[in-house]
C-alpha cells in the first residue's frame, strides 16, 4: 500500500493532518496499537519539523505485512550539522513554532526513540530526506 | 479518578465530552511543550496545559490521550473542539492557574506519570 501527502511551507494550521491520516489507515489495518503510536509520534514530529523548517515537501508512506516506511523529502534549506540537530535541546525553531508547543530541540531525539530504523540525509541548499521505519514483526 | 471528580475539584467547565465524565483517569501530566507529551508511554492521562491551539489536540490524538484540561482560562476554538470531538476526547477548562490546578489534583490523589 502506497500513499503520499504534500507538505506546504509554514502551513502550521494543517500540521498533523498527514500523521492523523496515517494513524487512521494503520488502525483500519489492525496494526498493534503500540506500533501505531510509535510511528505516528515520529511522523508527527517530522511533519512539524518539515512545515517549520522546509520549503515544502512530500510524505511517502509504504505499508506491507512486515513494516511501515515513511519517507519525508523536502526541497531545502537542508540541515548543516545532523549530529548537532540530533542533540536534545538543540533548536533553530522560530517563535511561531515555539508558540505551537514545539521547538525545544526534542523532535529528532523523539523520532529516534520511536522508530526501528532512522536514516537522515541532508544537503544544504538541496534538501533533507528522513526515512523512518517501524517493523511489525 | 473520575473525570467528573476532577472537574469538581478544580471547578472546571466540561467543554465537550459531557457523556464521558464517568471515565477513569490514572495519571496527570502538565506541560506546555508538546514534544514532552509525545515522550510518554502511559495513555490513561489527563493532559493539563496552558497551550491552547490545534497542535494541543493533535498531540493528544497522536499520544492516545483522551482528556485535555486547559488552565489559565484558555478557551479552545471551534476548530479545536471539532477535532477533539472527531477523536472522542473530553475537553475541560478552568480559570485556575496551571500551578493551582496541578496542586489541587495532586492533593486529591491524582498520580503523576513520573
Amino acid at each position: 500500500m502506497h500513499f503520499e501527502y504534500n507538505i506546504i511551507e509554514s502551513d502550521f494550521a494543517n500540521a498533523g493532518k498527514a500523521s492523523s491520516e496515517i494513524k487512521k489507515t494503520m488502525k483500519q489495518l489492525n496494526i498493534d496499537a503500540q506500533k501505531i503510536k510509535r510511528m505516528v509520534v515520529a511522523v508527527y514530529e517530522a511533519e512539524v519539523n518539515a512545515i517549520a523548517h522546509a520549503f515544502g515537501g512530500t510524505i511517502f508512506v509504504d505499508i506491507d505485512s512486515e513494516k511501515i516506511c515513511v519517507l519525508i523529502k523536502d526541497s531545502g534549506p537542508g540541515i548543516e550539522n545532523i549530529e548537532l540537530a540530533m542533540q536534545k535541546g538543540y533548536s533553530t525553531a522560530s517563535a511561531k513554532v515555539r508558540e505551537m508547543g514545539f521547538g525545544a530541540g526534542m523532535g529528532l531525539p523523539n523520532i529516534k526513540n520511536n522508530v526501528d530504523d532512522l536514516d537522515i540525509k541532508s544537503e544544504v541548499g538541496v534538501g533533507t530526506e528522513i526515512k523512518m521505519v517501524v517493523n511489525f514483526i | 479518578m473520575k473525570i467528573k471528580e476532577i472537574a469538581q475539584i478544580i471547578d472546571a467547565k466540561i467543554v465537550t465530552g459531557e457523556d464521558k465524565i464517568e471515565r477513569e483517569i490514572k495519571y496527570g501530566f502538565a506541560s506546555d511543550l508538546m514534544s514532552d507529551v509525545l515522550t510518554l508511554d502511559e495513555e490513561e492521562i489527563i493532559l493539563i496545559t496552558g497551550l491552547c491551539n490545534v497542535q494541543t489536540i493533535r498531540t493528544a490524538e497522536m499520544a492516545n490521550i483522551g482528556v485535555i484540561l486547559f488552565a489559565r482560562n484558555k478557551k479552545p476554538n471551534e476548530e479545536m473542539l471539532e477535532l477533539a470531538q472527531d477523536n472522542d476526547m473530553i475537553i475541560l477548562q478552568t480559570k485556575n492557574s496551571l500551578f493551582r490546578t496541578v496542586g489541587l489534583l495532586f492533593k486529591a490523589g491524582l498520580n503523576p506519570v513520573y
